[in-house]
């Protein structure tokens, strides 16, 4: 595959007995492209994104991600790329500075630069106070911050994002854009999912999935055009509305 | 790399039992009430018990027997009374628990016929405290009777003796230490792992375990070595409180107690991987643990209640709990200071029972991973 394919997917199926929730879906994701994954709850969007990250195992097809099969190197994988999940997914007993160092140490970070890391990571999100207190008492808005940094310690070539920003107000959600467009600018993939369909107006090109299956796969100007709407959010109901 | 990665990973294991109050107060708050309710509060011991005594021979023997039973720790003859009809109302008044009579020409009886009888009445209104009183004077006087066969040189008074073997004053304390450790054994092993699993699916961070390139079973022991070492901690503490505050006794080898408890852990443990990988909130697995676990391991494994006089179906379910074995193991070398030779067939079913729950939870955990 290409040097600058990041994500390249084929015919990836996934089926649970009778029921086939991903149904052979096909796309790349180039070098610090930001990709919106989108689509309703149950479209199956959660299943595709587990084959990705290497937890689950797909039924039928491949997936190449940072340059590893899913199914033969997922080990590899798993070094390559970073995770956030909806949930919010750092220790809250645990301190920031804790959470740095365990999260740092499980991907095989050494002392030195996890101590880097921190000091780097402190900076930028101005955390100077905090570093030595437990996470359960930071508001919600930055611990989505600090979640994304952490998932960001090892550098990782992409990072997978599965709603970030649920139950984030707007000027938060504003903020961790623009911490998500930084990212890409130096190179690292960004693949995420969202409900928010504005959000989908900020990433480069958007798929939609519908019942298992890629309905749509365009930048979000195309799409609006291709559907001749003016927003992503008409352009989403439409296509629900098409297979309906 | 990987042996850094482990220390890390214990590590933050350690930061939340030990920043948790509510796990602080099982490990450690638990099993010292546990033991201390048991042994000074809950006890199927009896002393100074109040009786009342109706003699109607009033001869040598009787008074000697008298004197005997008002000597013991267990007895305080609170009356003496001088008919039967004073039986009722000093047993409704709550004064005595207990009445002995003895019959009339009792003495003689012995010499003749060597046959006298004492009855006991007893008030069953606490039926343990009624058996465990009749066990004592029955006791009593089967030592008596023991004497006075032996100071009579006589070859054909045949006396029937029952011993109280390894026991022999019928201490509960010797019953509940070896509950207790299997109780908070099962509690800190099965319980504990199972919610702190159970938490980390709860609040996702679960997945970014799953995501990062440690290796399932290296999450798996990380979860599972903070609750070995602490079980042992238990384990030590609970022995130490019954040998040397309440006197239990340790007549077998202390290496292979400390070889059995650490097989219960594991046993334990497994159980508690088990309940985990089919629970996704901390909820679900302490009402899992509560009442599949705990509620068996109180009930049906002999600690508090006997096996033997359970009826049939249940001493056979009794058999599946691992706790009920290893209850049996721990009194049979604590107590009896048997050796391996005489409790293997125990230990291989635990084993076994270790075994099996492994292998369930680990296709358990490879069917949620495809």
């Amino acid at each position: 595959m290409p040097q600058n394919t990041m994500i390249k997917v084929e015919n990836l199926t996934k089926t649970f007995g009778n029921f086939t929730a991903v149904k052979g879906i096909s796309f790349d994701v180039k070098k610090g492209e930001i990709f919106g994954f989108l689509g309703a709850n149950g479209a199956g969007k959660t299943t595709a994104i587990k084959m990705l990250i290497g937890i689950s195992k797909p039924t039928r097809g491949t997936a190449v991600v940072a340059g590893f099969d899913v199914q033969t190197d997922s080990e590899k994988v798993k070094r390559n790329i970073g995770y956030m999940s909806q949930k919010f997914s750092m220790y809250d007993d645990l301190t920031i500075r804790e959470n740095i160092v365990f999260f740092g140490g499980i991907y095989g970070l050494s002392r030195q630069e996890i101590k880097q890391k921190t000091e780097q990571l402190v900076q930028e999100l101005e955390l100077e106070n905090y570093i030595d207190q437990l996470v359960i008492s930071l508001p919600l808005g930055w611990k989505q911050k600090l979640a994304f940094s952490v998932a960001m310690l090892h550098e990782p070539q992409i990072v997978f994002l599965d709603e970030p920003t649920g139950g984030v107000d707007p000027i938060t959600r504003r903020q961790f854009w623009e911490m998500i467009y930084a990212k890409a600018h130096t190179g690292t993939t960004i693949f995420v999912t969202t409900h928010y369909m504005d959000e989908a107006e900020y990433c480069d090109r958007v798929s939609i999935m519908v019942d298992g299956s890629i309905e749509a796969l365009d930048s979000p100007k195309g799409l609006k055009e291709i559907y001749g709407v003016n927003s992503m959010n008409d352009v989403f109901l439409k296509l629900a509305r098409n297979i309906e | 790399m990987n042996r850094k990665v482990f220390i890390g990973f214990v590590k933050k294991e350690f930061f939340h039992i030990f920043r948790d109050r509510r796990s602080m107060i099982i490990l450690f708050g638990m099993p010292l009430v546990q033991i201390l309710l048991f042994g000074f509060a809950i006890t199927n011991e009896i002393n100074n018990v109040s009786i009342a005594v109706l003699d109607k021979s009033k001869d040598v023997e009787t008074q000697k027997i008298i004197h005997k039973i008002a000597a013991s720790p267990y007895f305080e003859i609170e009356k003496v009374l001088h008919a039967e009809s004073e039986i009722e109302p000093i047993f409704k008044s709550g004064k005595v628990k207990a009445v002995l009579i003895f019959e009339s020409n009792f003495n003689k009886k012995i010499q003749t016929t060597s046959l006298a009888k004492v009855q006991v009445i007893t008030d069953a209104t606490e039926p343990n405290t009624a058996n465990t009183i009749t066990a004592y004077v029955n006791a009593i006087l089967q030592n008596y009777s023991k004497e006075i066969n032996h100071n009579a040189h006589s070859k054909y008074d045949i006396a029937i003796e029952s011993q109280w073997r390894y026991n022999p004053e019928l201490k509960s304390v010797y019953t509940f230490v070896p509950g207790v450790m299997t109780v908070i054994l099962m509690l800190v092993s099965a319980m504990m792992t199972s919610i702190s699993i159970a938490r980390e699916k709860e609040l996702g961070t679960m997945e970014i375990l799953l995501v990062s390139p440690l290796k399932p079973i290296l999450v798996i022991l990380g979860k599972v070595f903070p609750y070995i070492f602490l079980s042992i901690i238990n384990a030590i503490i609970i022995v130490g409180l019954g040998f040397f505050v309440f006197k239990m006794p340790i007549n077998g080898s202390l290496f292979l107690l400390t070889l059995e408890s650490i097989l219960f852990i594991i046993t334990a443990l497994a159980l508690g991987i088990l309940i985990s990988t089919i629970s996704n909130s901390q909820q679900t697995a302490m009402m899992i643990s509560l009442m599949g676990l705990m509620l068996p391991v109180i009930i049906l494994s002999g600690f508090i209640f006997p096996i033997s006089s359970m009826p049939l179906p249940m001493q056979i379910i009794s058999n599946i709990i691992p706790a009920k074995w290893f209850i049996s193991i721990v009194k049979a070398i604590m107590l009896k200071g048997v050796g391996i030779q005489f409790i293997w067939k125990e230990t291989l079913i635990l084993l076994f029972m270790t075994m099996i729950f492994m292998l369930l939870s680990m296709k358990k955990y490879k069917i949620r991973l495809e």
